[in-house]
């Protein structure tokens, strides 16, 4: 008889050390690695963002960037020129406009099936880089410049590193909390059942079509998020940001990271970011270091090679390599995917 | 027989896929308490017929009324929330999750809720409640805690028709359910299917002779899309169109 | 529009839609048969290119040969190249799943990428027209038309032929055509004794070797730049998944039907030009959910 193996306290126990390292982390790093540690988490946010489609309904969307970047440019076309904009309705506009194009692609992209979504849904991100590209809409190739940050009243200047920085991992611990309540809710069942069996779930009388949507939809609203944050941090925005790189890059995170788990996500985004770091540094390469994308390249082939089930099997991994132990353990199945 | 006795009923079903005539005016009734079974061979339009009742597939003619309405355009979703159950010849179960999750997951279909974001599934106590009522029913209550896709294929079989009784529907279409079964596991599925029969009406397409003559309460026979025979299993049998162009050759 | 003009863009969409077809026609079988998404199809088309650029001084100095001495080095060394890496590399991926297969091989781009600027250099190149092939060809009373651009057109319908008579004339084409129709069909193939190792190093060989020619005999057109790959990359995917996965008549159809999409679009509506490929695909997509022909 096979034994359930519940290890839920583990997995809960390293995310919120990661939470809590960084939280202390503005105490004890400089600059230039909060700069990077903060783009991260916003890659990260992106990166769930792409995991509740991906990793918890089955969904493999190729365009998430459109919805990235309609959030970052959104920050930046609704900025006054010389005054800061309130993040009370900012924010909300922003997410609201991903949200939107996001029920446009998938109200029509949810038709299609398999291969051909993922390419309908990048098609449809296609549409708005080109938008953005070649229209005078988006400035052009050259992009365009947030002048000054928005505000929250008085309590809030996102102009500020640190309180930029608190805002960011507060957005990412509040996505990462609300959709680990959300997964593990009726809703989040629904769809690990329509992504386990879709036929089956119509069968037992769900509207699968009315699911799937709801998640593609917040997952657009998710990743428009993270745009935002990104253009606010940066003041700048071009059409790379809806780019289908930018695309592939965070379906990329997440499959290092592994898939159907909420932290496969933050730790794919991290994985990749310190990977790129660390083969782009001349401290280490020296002259080489200029081909960091020959590492990061190999790096990835590695790792889909020795962790068939990404980052986050490697506990598993090294479990049966030191202890010879195989458990059969469907935790995953009871507690949702974190 | 009264009318009310009838929770199901195909009227004139028609299907044409291009040239090809799949089914031609099929009419057949199921009554709450009775195995009504269908037999035919390959290509009889048997999967045809019940995926029109299912709602996976659309009829080219015909009407098909639930619980005295009529369902024709109703998709699968909407006429499983009305009592309509199905299992599928292949299973349709999810090997990832337990037998329990199974069955809570069915059964969650009865009260989705799903804008409740913040409650945790299982502490819904409808779905958890109806889920160890099905898997008890489906002999399956021992093995609640096991990965479904480690149960033995017999196992299987029974959490699928589990997890249709999960959504306590009135009316069952079970499509070969004994497919795959050995002696022992048959006259397991035989016994469960007849303690079904009291709360519903059951739809029973099947390939296993003695089995479909032992359990069924009526029997309609197709060939080549077209009903050759339909009644009393003892008439049906000695109908001798049927023995010509089914019974005589298994 | 003059109806000259007509004409030149008409012979513009073709070349290009081609050319698109050939690399596309790769990525269909390989993804058809072998059931494996390669995203590094593209790199092979900037390494043809590349070829093209780096190969011609170096066989120029050894053998005084020229653009065609050039092509055929490159050809070998394409099959040479694609045959090692189905062995050491791709023969791992077809157990592995689809998303697995995109992480390795989107690695694989990388590594591509990196090792031609480390080769090469990140230069944009321009790869001069073979004297042969250099003239123009008169088109009514004042246009004329590159040979050289006919040329492609040329190439591109023989490689075509010459797959169309491989596939319908000989056993090893039958062999492709019955692994391309799915898993099972795959299988099927294999307990009927073909060897089905060789055959995927081949078709994955062949893949490898077109597009890589493809690449070649497109460089005196377009120029030699590196992001190349990624470009006709994205393009390629849009042709195969609008004419239907393992589908080759279907690529034939989408590259043409691009060709022209993108050719006119870029005269007639310059600002919409790149967006209009998408909004095709996405049209044919929502009437056709799996594509204009299924594999065959």
């Amino acid at each position: 008889m096979m034994g359930v193996h519940r290890r839920p306290d583990v997995r809960l126990a390293f995310v919120i050390a990661v939470f809590v390292l960084l939280a202390l982390l503005p105490f004890t790093a400089g600059g230039y690695a909060l700069d990077l540690i903060t783009k991260t988490m916003i890659y990260a946010i992106f990166a769930l963002s792409l995991e509740l489609l991906v990793g918890s309904t089955g969904l493999v969307c190729f365009g998430q960037a459109a919805f990235f970047g309609i959030g970052a440019y959104g920050a930046v076309l609704w900025s006054p020129q010389a005054d800061a904009a309130s993040l009370l309705w900012l924010l909300p506009a922003c997410v609201g406009a991903a949200a939107l194009y996001a029920l446009a692609v998938g109200a029509l992209s949810l038709r299609t099936r398999g291969v051909y979504f993922i390419m309908v849904t990048l098609a449809f991100a296609q549409m708005a880089f080109y938008v953005v590209h070649d229209t005078p809409l988006g400035g052009g190739t050259d992009g365009i410049y947030l002048n000054v940050k928005p505000v929250l009243g008085s309590v809030l200047d996102l102009g500020h590193s640190g309180v930029f920085y608190s805002v960011t991992l507060a957005s990412l611990a509040a996505v990462f909390g609300g959709l680990a309540l959300l997964l593990r809710s009726r809703f989040g069942r629904a769809l690990a059942g329509i992504k386990a069996n879709e036929q089956r779930m119509r069968a037992t009388g769900f509207s699968t079509y009315g699911y799937k949507l709801a998640a593609f939809v917040l997952a657009g609203a998710i990743a428009g998020l993270a745009g935002f944050l990104f253009a606010v941090k940066d003041g700048y925005v071009n059409p790379e940001l809806l780019g289908w790189h930018l695309s592939a890059s965070v379906l990329i995170m997440i499959i290092l990271g592994g898939l159907g788990h909420l932290r496969g996500a933050l730790i794919g985004a991290f994985a990749f970011a310190l990977l790129q770091e660390f083969f782009k540094s001349e401290a280490i390469f020296g002259a080489f270091a200029k081909h960091w994308s020959l590492g990061l390249g190999l790096s990835i082939i590695a790792c889909v090679a020795l962790l068939p089930r990404g980052l986050v099997g490697v506990p598993a991994l090294l479990r049966e390599r030191l202890f010879g132990t195989r458990r059969a353990t469907v935790d995953e199945v009871i507690d949702g995917g974190v | 027989m009264a009318a009310s006795d009838i929770l199901l009923r195909g009227h004139e079903i028609s299907r044409r896929w291009g040239g090809l005539v799949a089914l031609d005016g099929v009419s057949l009734a199921l009554r709450r308490g009775r195995v009504h079974a269908v037999i035919g061979t390959n290509g009889a339009g048997k999967s045809t017929l019940i995926n029109i009742l299912s709602g996976e597939v659309a009829p080219s003619g015909g009407r098909v009324e639930l619980l005295g309405q009529d369902v024709t355009a109703w998709p699968q979703p909407r006429r499983a929330r009305a009592g309509l159950g199905r299992s599928y010849q292949r299973n349709t179960i999810y090997p990832d999750f337990t037998v329990f999750e199974n069955c809570r997951l069915a059964a969650q279909a009865r009260t989705q809720r799903p804008w409740a974001w913040w409650q945790s599934a299982q502490a819904c106590e409808a779905s958890s409640s109806a889920a160890h009522d099905a898997a008890r029913r489906a002999g399956l209550d021992d093995a609640l805690d096991r990965s479904a896709g480690l149960l033995s294929h017999g196992q299987k079989r029974q959490l699928e028709i589990a997890m249709c009784l999960a959504t306590q529907p009135e009316v069952l279409l079970l499509d070969e359910p004994l497919a795959g079964m050995g002696a022992e596991e048959t006259e397991r599925m035989l016994a469960l299917l007849a303690t079904l029969k009291a709360g519903h009406a059951i739809l029973l397409v099947e390939h296993d002779m003695d089995a479909v003559f032992r359990i069924a309460d009526e029997l309609t026979v197709m060939v080549n899309g077209v009903v050759i025979a339909s009644g009393e299993p003892a008439a049906v049998r000695s109908n001798a169109e049927v023995q010509a162009a089914y019974l005589g050759e298994q | 529009m003059d109806l000259a003009t007509f004409f030149i863009q008409c012979l513009n969409a073709l070349q290009y839609g081609l050319l698109l077809f050939l690399v596309a026609s790769g990525l269909t079988l390989i993804f058809g048969i072998m059931g494996v998404i390669n995203l590094a199809h593209g790199s092979f088309y900037m390494i043809g290119a590349y070829l093209a650029y780096a190969l011609a001084p170096l066989v120029a100095a050894t053998f005084g040969g020229g653009f065609f001495t050039v092509l055929a080095i490159g050809l070998v060394l394409a099959v040479l190249l694609g045959y090692v890496l189905e062995w050491a590399f791709f023969s791992f991926l077809y157990q592995r799943e689809h998303l697995q297969q995109v992480l390795m091989t989107y690695g694989l781009i990388l590594v591509f990428e990196e090792l031609r600027s480390m080769l090469v250099g990140d230069d944009v190149h321009g790869v001069p027209v073979p004297p042969l092939l250099a003239g123009t060809l008169p088109l009514g009373d004042v246009m004329t038309y590159p040979v050289y651009r006919l040329f492609v057109s040329a190439v591109c319908l023989l490689l075509a032929g010459a797959m169309y008579l491989v596939f319908t004339r000989t056993r090893l084409g039958m062999m492709i055509r019955a692994g391309s129709a799915g898993p099972a069909q795959r299988e099927m193939v294999q307990s009927l004794g073909v060897d089905i190792k060789f055959l995927y190093r081949v078709v994955f060989a062949a893949g490898v070797a077109i597009a890589v020619l493809a690449g070649m005999v497109a460089a005196p057109v377009s120029s030699v730049y590196p992001g190349m790959g990624n470009t006709v990359l994205i393009i390629c995917f849009v042709v195969v998944v609008i004419g239907g996965i393992g589908s080759i008549r279907g690529a034939l159809l989408a590259a043409l039907l691009i060709g022209i999409v993108d050719t006119f679009g870029k005269v007639l509506l310059p600002q919409a030009a790149g967006v209009l490929v998408y909004v095709l695909m996405a049209l044919i997509l929502l009437w056709k959910p799996d594509g204009l022909f299924r594999a065959g």
